[in-house]
């Protein structure tokens, strides 16, 4: 954490959230704070609730009770990269950027946009149709899109799940230089080591419920992970324990 | 093969809208195609006004006489008769759209009839100007007076004959109360013959111009027949239309191309445009207060008008190359086309908000496009008058009727009219609007 969280308003203050789908309920009373500069990350299984959570963080969907705040006279919007791709496929890398650096109305549209075609190394394909990209390669132009705007707070979905090793590390860099400056960094992922590696914080939902809330190496305490089990193996071991 | 079988029944349970859409439209459509063929007024009705004097009803030749009735019989079995008193009645009729038309005998009609000369002998129909349900009329009427004119003229030929059959070989005749027995053109001229030959040669020569008419007579005495029966249609029909003006139909049609042109792009695009955003995802990224949803719907809906605008525009500048119409009017164009264009993109957005994919929008947009084109072109009086009622109903529900109403005025004649079709496409507009609204937060933003 580069930025003393204790002294600064938190970025974002999460009360007493639920939303249910008909009887399912996915998610069930989660509140947590998140500080600048601070980076979380939120694991568990599929359909813990992961995506609704950050979907209402986002403003996306409504949540049916609980709230969202940010600190008093703040108006940025919360940046935004969803699981899904989000982009228009016949529309080019570059024309994608450009619309939504416009919509996000950033100060200097064509140096931002010169900027993420670098940071997504696909400078060479900025005029190349979205539709005809890799799988991998649309996700990249999908988290570009979501940090065109430099947010107060980013929430990223599995950002880096169809990226290759080395786009991932681009990713990583790119994230930790935004929270030395003070963004505050969500982000749902299935890669265990990648929370422990990246975050400061570790949040754990199951079945719409916030399990665990505290350090990466509180986790593994917790969970037992040892030289003989890994911090996966322990987690799947922490969940069953639990019921999940 | 089974498993995939039952997988596509399964998936078919899971996409109600598509589902409901098949069940409901054809049975939608039968029950209004089966409305309409079951019924339909067999009988048009027709106010009619017979000015023919009482003593008058037959028609002479000589002494046989043709009842007029054959006539009008044959006209009313098939229509519904209004009987009026005099031609204002029947005129009024017309124009409050009690009857269909109006069909006038004048008084002279007998009279004319047995006079000879039969093309002067006229009835006249009166018509409202409203171009669609006025052919409608006028192929029933004219129908119906064909089939009346060909039963008088055979009438008419089978006492024709009889007489050229009486002036070819002899027999009786009655006229004025007397019986006269005719000597006949065939016997005419053999006594004729026989008579020259003991003649002298200065009486012969005298006589000669008679004996060679007679020849010529006899000769040609097939041919009168076939003269009479060229002679189809004994009356004629003089044509009355009661608002003054009249849509010829093939400015009609012009209107009618230019709406449906109008409604498919409209209606296509602009519900095309709307269901890509959520096919792609992008709408829940704008959804977060990049683009308001109304800013959203207004865009989609102006970019699709403006399209269409531009079509419909260029297609009716080229379709006046063959038919003429009035460039005085262009700003009335303009102005029907625009407001016609965004009622119906309006409607496109409604329908895309409801779909999450661009060809499941498309199928609908189509499948509700269509019949309501179909709905609004159903004449009055071209099915029963609770059925047009309900039809009346369900096309002021959307904007092809009133769209229509507008562009073929301003196409056509320019009257009030178009300021109420401005004001139901205005109203329908934000009608629509406010479902396309509703439908993006209630299915959009899950
Ligand atoms: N639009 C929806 N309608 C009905 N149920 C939904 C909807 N969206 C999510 N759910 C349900 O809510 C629960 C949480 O889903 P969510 O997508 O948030 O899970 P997740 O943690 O992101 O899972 P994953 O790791 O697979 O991405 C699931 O049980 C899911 O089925
Ligand atoms: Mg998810």
């Amino acid at each position: 954490m580069s930025v003393d969280a204790a002294t600064a308003a938190p970025a974002l203050t999460v009360q007493g959230i639920s939303k249910s789908f008909g009887e399912r309920r996915a998610v069930r009373d989660v509140s947590f704070e998140i500080a600048r500069g601070e980076l979380v990350a939120i694991i568990g299984p599929n359909g813990a609730g992961k995506t609704t959570l950050l979907s209402i963080l986002a403003g996306i969907q409504q949540s049916d009770e609980g709230s969202v705040a940010q600190p008093d006279g703040t108006t940025a919007r919360i940046g935004w990269v969803p699981q899904q791709t989000a982009i228009y496929g016949k529309l080019t890398v570059a024309q994608n950027l450009r619309l939504f650096a416009k919509l996000e109305k950033v100060s200097d549209p064509e140096a931002t946009v010169e900027r993420m075609l670098d940071q997504t190394g696909l400078g060479e394909r900025a005029d190349e149709e979205l539709g005809r990209l890799s799988g991998g390669n649309r996700q990249r132009v999908n988290i570009a899109v979501g940090l065109l705007a430099d947010p107060p707070v980013l929430l990223l979905d599995e950002p880096s799940g169809a990226l290759d090793p080395r786009q991932r590390e681009r990713l990583w860099g790119f994230i930790t230089a935004l929270t030395q400056r003070g963004t505050a960094v969500i982000f749902a992922t299935h890669d265990i080591a990648e929370a422990e590696r990246h975050a400061d914080r570790v949040l754990v939902l199951a079945d719409g419920e916030l399990l665990f809330d505290d350090a990466p190496a509180e986790l593994k305490r917790i969970a037992q992970a040892d030289d003989e089990h890994d911090l996966e193996q322990a987690f799947v071991g922490f969940l069953r324990d639990r019921g999940h | 093969m089974r498993w995939m079988l039952l997988k596509d029944l399964q998936i078919l349970r899971r996409s109600k809208l598509l589902v409901g859409l098949l069940v409901v439209y054809p049975v939608a459509i039968a029950l209004l195609i089966g409305f309409s063929l079951s019924s339909g007024p067999e009988k048009p009705s027709l106010a009619f006004l017979n000015q023919i004097p009482a003593t008058q009803n037959t028609i002479n030749f000589g002494d046989e006489k043709i009842d007029v009735k054959v006539y009008t019989d044959k006209l009313f079995d098939a229509v519904d008769r209004i009987d009026v008193e005099n031609r204002e009645q029947a005129l009024e009729k017309v124009r409050t759209g009690e009857a269909l038309a109006a069909l006038i005998i004048p008084s002279d009609f007998v009279m004319k009839l047995s006079n000879g000369g039969f093309n002067s002998a006229t009835v006249e129909v009166v018509y409202n100007g409203e171009a669609l349900q006025q052919s409608f009329v006028e192929s029933t009427v004219q129908s119906k007076l064909a089939l009346a004119d060909a039963a008088l003229a055979r009438q008419i030929n089978k006492v024709a004959s009889g007489y050229i059959k009486v002036i070819t070989t002899g027999g009786e005749i009655n006229a004025l109360g007397q019986t006269f027995k005719l000597l006949g053109l065939v016997e005419s001229k053999k006594l004729l013959d026989d008579t020259l030959q003991d003649a002298s040669p200065q009486i012969a020569r005298r006589l000669e111009p008679l004996q060679n008419f007679a020849d010529i007579g006899v000769a040609n005495i097939g041919r009168f027949n076939d003269v009479l029966n060229t002679v189809e249609r004994p009356v004629e029909v003089d044509e009355t239309v009661v608002s003054g003006r009249r849509t010829p139909l093939d400015t009609f049609a012009v209107a009618l191309a230019v709406t449906v042109s109008l409604m498919f792009v409209c209606v296509l695009l602009a519900s095309g445009l709307l269901a890509l955003e959520r096919e792609e995802n992008t709408f829940s990224r704008l959804a977060r207060g990049l683009v308001p949803g109304g800013w959203l719907l207004a865009g989609k809906v102006v970019l699709a008008a403006a399209c269409a605008f531009v079509v419909t525009l260029v297609m009716l500048l080229g379709i006046s190359a063959f038919v003429p119409l009035d460039y005085g009017r262009v700003a009335l164009w303009i102005l029907a086309i625009a407001a016609s264009g965004i009622a119906f993109a309006t409607l496109g957005v409604a329908i895309g908000s409801l779909a999450r994919e661009v060809r499941a929008a498309s199928l609908l947009a189509l499948m509700l496009a269509l019949p309501l084109a179909f709905l609004a072109l159903v004449p009055s009086g071209g099915v029963s008058p609770v059925l047009y009622d309900v039809i009346q109903v369900i096309s002021a529900l959307f904007p092809f009727k009133p769209a229509l109403d507008a562009i073929n005025n301003a196409i056509n004649a320019a009257d009030a009219s178009m300021l109420v079709a401005l004001a139901h496409l205005a109203a329908l507009t934000i009608a629509f609007g406010g479902a396309a609204y509703w439908g993006l937060r209630r299915f959009a933003s899950a």
